[in-house]
């Protein structure tokens, strides 16, 4: 029997705000417990909210991104449940008024693309965190209150890998709309998961169960895969799924029961007297739109016109922002936009990938690859240079130029020096030369080769393979590109 | 002017200060001295701190002697006990807040501090504003100055009883469904509950957010007025507080009635009602319309459901509010808990009193699924149909005559039984806090036991200087109680 497989996911998403959702304390990451707190985020008696609009925008962006429908009304719910991480007791959510409703997220799996919908995106405040020690338990609300945006996708995808991607995708969204850090270490995206499975004859879709807070995409991914097979199992040996929660054991690898549906929450919802709606105007709402960066869709199709970057190049550097940003403004400086791509697509992807940085962190600058560029197109120096000077770039930072001349690693391009060494090679290398003339053609590389390794590497290889060529007389087999060495 | 006298008001203490007849410290001193002489008997106050009273005091004469001058520079104003005053505790009247102590001050305390008022103690109260007569408190039962075999009314109680029986010269109370006005009104005092939005809450302990306001109990309409005219404005920590400017209530005061319309809602004078509080609210009525207001009768059809709709909203509410007393975070834990949930059931059924369960509970009835729409939603509708009231009578009328409470003060005890009676009594005062308009309590006589009625002025929302004046020009008419 085949499976049929539909998943669905609510991605909670930390907002990139100073302040919190509902006071003014900072929301910073990693600080000692309970020091980023307030009567307000801590629930103390009397205190009581007020907006945070730095968070509505970046909500309302996020949709706008996604291509959502902004609601011009919207409001605020009280969503009670007892649990020692909510200050209140209640969480201020959004129940039957979200933000924005609509969109849909575009996906590749397989090279095969798809659009996820999305059915509503709501503000909400983020909880304390449980610590549990040997003999006790605490609570560090730093976390509570900040603010914590949920977006809640339609059942629409049908593999872990497609949710995976979705994942991927949205990641890359909020990082484009710089709406959230998108730190998965920080907890700044964290996942519930929706999914279940049905004979592929079967019409209605079979009972679900949800993962809860999943905090890494792998493992979204991982708890997935053994959900389904487990549901799977359950149906095959002529069981029932219950509808319940689970919870995602990463060390062992299972999924476990938390509640079934006898006892779920009963949240109680009903609007937070404390807080007034939330009203946007047409024309507030269209100056957020008028401020929304350029989506990776839009920029790959641009680039492919304006710097005639392959659909794969393009695509490739217009999936992170950041990466993209640094293409754009290099290749507007550099000679060549396809040399800025090329250097950008290798050595600067591999170098993050082994060094484990973000574009953040290095301390290349857009201009000195610019630069770099330009002396290389200008033969300053040769491609093996320009990979050690890349290096030293993306490590220390500074002007291509200067590291040339303090290091002495320019190309010699004084016709006079190159032939100096082409006479010296030509004369302790007799048989090469013999060789030559008579129609080994390889002889000449060598005999460039060795030119490169008198000038250390600086000689200009196409002016000495010129030379060569004029001592030895004519022969177009001998002509050498770069890179002999 | 006798510092002691139970008549001594705010601005007369203010005109003694500022002529230099006396000071902060022999105002303070008496003040401390009259509570030491009859809160034994009253149980007004669950907490003053005398010494903390008398720094304040020094500091306030050594800038008066610094030429400094305030609203209420040196003068001390006592504090319904669900306030938050940094520094002070604030149990609201329950076991579950015993040790907590206020790390800040309410949006009102901070804008009272700035005009230089001493903050002294703080006064008893129904167990979390729960209540009508001040039995609820978990600490003590308040009794009516006026006669000590009576309640207070409630739930500011403490707040109108030391008011009223010389042991504060003003007090600030809160109203969520006549909370400020009854007990105003059984002990013989003022008592004004704001509009909707007028001050700001920030800072008062929630019961029902959507119907609670802070506001005073005085010893005269003008005080009334001048503590209204320091705490009511917007405050950017309330949402909900209104940002519309406040006028001089204190100039508008003595503009006289001529040209006022005042209705009387037929539904307001109803059959069981006490007859000698029936003639009081008349008698004043009558004293109105002598002095130049224009009365006649209106109707306000929906009033016979606010009661059902005030508990249902009111609860639901509370029900969120008081969820965040679970002994985490601060005041009081039951010991012996096995898990957080056991320790949440024995914290908030050991902390809570039986009033406050009980509110609890039905609230979390009436929000749970499957009932929400019958509860909850439906109360909202009549909500809507009560405000809807109001303003249509406002469309004819400045405000609103009516008595505040059907009965005067009754005995300790004699409504404890049966909270439905209790309920019952809030009739004329929950639907000002459903309609979110403003009512003041005005002493209008007393009945031949010699407990004193209330003469409540309704008013349309934020224009508590209509009420205000009428208030003023009544009690100047008559002599004092």
């Amino acid at each position: 029997m085949t499976y049929l497989t539909t998943i669905g996911l609510e991605v909670h998403v930390q907002l990139r705000t100073k302040s919190k959702m509902f006071c003014g304390c900072a929301t910073h990451f990693g600080d000692a417990p309970n020091t980023r707190v307030c009567p307000v985020c801590l629930g103390f008696p009397g205190v009581m909210p007020t907006m945070n609009e730095e968070a509505i925008r970046l909500t309302v962006m996020t949709g706008l991104m996604i291509g959502s429908q902004i609601s011009h009304y919207s409001k605020f719910d009280r969503k009670s449940y007892f649990y020692p991480d909510m200050p209140k007791n209640y969480q201020i959510s959004q129940y039957d008024k979200p933000l924005c409703i609509g969109g849909g997220v575009d996906i590749e799996v397989n090279g095969v693309f798809k659009r996820v919908g999305v059915t509503r995106i709501h503000l909400e405040e983020d909880v304390g965190k449980s610590m549990h020690f040997k003999s006790a338990s605490g609570v560090d609300f730093n976390r509570a209150g900040v603010p914590l945006m949920e977006i809640v996708s339609e059942p629409d995808m049908v593999s872990p890998e497609e949710a995976f991607n979705y994942l991927i995708a949205l990641r890359r969204i909020l990082l484009y709309a710089n709406v959230s850090d998108g730190n998965l270490e920080e907890g700044n995206i964290r996942c519930d998961v929706n999914v279940s499975v049905r004979p592929e004859d079967q019409a209605k879709l079979g009972t679900k169960a949800e993962i809860k807070n999943l905090n890494t995409f792998k493992g979204a991914l991982n708890a997935l895969k053994y959900e389904i097979l487990r549901q799977v199992q359950v149906l095959e040996q002529g069981g029932r799924v219950v509808q319940e929660t689970r919870r995602w054991d990463a060390d062992t690898g299972v999924t476990l029961s938390m509640r079934s549906k006898e006892d779920a929450h009963d949240y109680r919802y009903f609007s937070e007297p404390d807080l007034l709606p939330v009203c946007l105007s047409v024309a507030q709402v269209d100056q957020w739109r008028s401020e929304l960066p350029e989506l990776p869709g839009e920029r790959r199709v641009r680039w492919m016109k304006e710097y005639s970057l392959s659909e794969y190049d393009a695509g490739v550097l217009a999936a992170d922002r950041e990466i993209g940003d640094f293409f754009e403004a290099a290749a507007r400086l550099a000679v060549s936009a396809k040399a800025v791509s090329n250097w950008v697509m290798t050595e600067m992807l591999r170098l993050l990938a082994e060094k484990e940085l973000s574009i953040r962190d290095v301390r290349i600058t857009p201009w000195a690859l610019a630069e770099l560029v330009a002396l290389t197109e200008q033969r300053v120096v040769n491609s093996n240079t320009a990979k050690e000077i890349f290096a030293e770039l993306f490590e220390k930072g500074g002007d291509p130029a200067v590291i040339v001349q303090s290091r002495g690693l320019g190309q010699v391009s004084d016709a006079t020096a190159v032939e100096a060494m082409v006479d010296r090679a030509m004369a302790e290398n007799p048989k090469s030369v013999q060789d030559f003339r008579s129609g080994k053609a390889a002889a000449a590389k060598f005999l460039i080769g060795q030119v490169m390794r008198l000038s250390r590497g600086k000689a200009d290889p196409q002016l000495a393979a010129k030379i060569l060529e004029s001592r030895l007389g004519a022969s177009p087999d001998a002509r050498q590109g770069e890179d002999v060495s | 002017m006798d510092l002691s006298s139970a008549h001594l008001t705010l601005h007369e203490a203010v005109q003694l200060l500022d002529a230099g007849h006396c000071s902060s410290r022999e105002l303070v001193a008496s003040l401390l001295a009259a509570i030491k002489a009859h809160d034994g008997r009253i149980n007004a106050y669950l907490y003053v701190d005398e010494e903390a009273a008398m720094a304040q005091a020094e500091v306030a004469d050594a800038r008066r002697a610094r030429g400094e001058r305030g609203g209420l520079l040196g003068i001390p104003i006592a504090v319904k006990d669900n306030l938050n005053v940094k520094g002070q505790p604030c149990t609201c009247g329950s076991k579950i807040l015993q040790g907590y102590v206020s790390p800040y001050d309410a949006g009102v305390i901070a804008r009272l501090r700035e005009e230089g008022a001493i903050f002294f103690g703080r006064t008893n109260m129904d167990e979390f504003a729960m209540g009508s007569s001040t039995e609820n408190s978990a600490f003590k039962v308040t009794h009516n100055p006026r006669h000590p075999d009576y309640v207070p009314g409630g739930s500011s109680g403490g707040s109108a009883a030391a008011v009223a029986g010389g042991e504060a010269l003003a007090a600030l109370g809160s109203d969520t469904g006549g909370s400020i006005r009854q007990p105003a009104a059984f002990c013989g005092c003022v008592g004004l509950k704001p509009s909707y939005g007028r001050v700001s809450r920030y800072g008062l302990t929630a019961y029902a957010s959507s119907l609670d306001q802070i506001g005073p109990l005085t010893r005269d309409v003008k005080d009334a007025a001048l503590l209204l005219g320091m705490i009511a404005g917007h405050d950017v920590k309330d949402s909900t507080s209104l940002n519309v400017p406040v006028p001089d209530y204190c100039a508008t005061l003595t503009e006289g009635l001529r040209g006022m319309r005042i209705g009387l809602p037929k539904e307001y004078f109803v059959a069981g009602m006490d007859a000698e509080v029936e003639a009081s609210v008349r008698q004043a009525v009558e004293v109105c319309r002598q002095l130049g207001a224009e009365v006649k009768e209106v109707t306000l059809p929906y009033t016979s459901y606010a009661i059902a709709a005030y508990y249902i909203i009111a609860t639901a509410e509370a029900s969120t509010n008081l969820a965040r007393f679970d002994g985490v975070r601060y005041g009081f834990r039951a010991q012996g808990g096995t898990d957080p949930i056991d320790m949440y059931s024995r914290t908030r059924a050991e902390g809570f009193g039986a009033e406050v369960k009980r509110r609890i509970i039905l609230g979390t009835y009436v929000l749970s699924s499957g009932y929400y729409d019958a509860y909850y939603l439906s109360a909202q509708k009549l909500r809507t149909l009560i405000r809807r009231d109001f303003t249509t009578a406002f469309e004819t009328c400045d405000a609103l005559l009516a008595p505040v409470s059907p009965t005067p003060a009754y005995r300790l005890g004699e409504k404890n039984a049966d909270p439905l009676q209790m309920y019952l009594g809030d009739i004329f005062t929950v639907p000002v806090n459903l309609a979110g308009i403003c009512g003041l309590s005005v002493p209008c006589g007393a009945t031949r036991a010699g407990l004193p009625v209330g003469l409540q002025i309704m008013g349309p929302a934020c224009r508590e200087e209509n009420v205000l004046r009428i208030g003023f020009a009544y009690e100047r008419s008559r002599p004092r109680i």
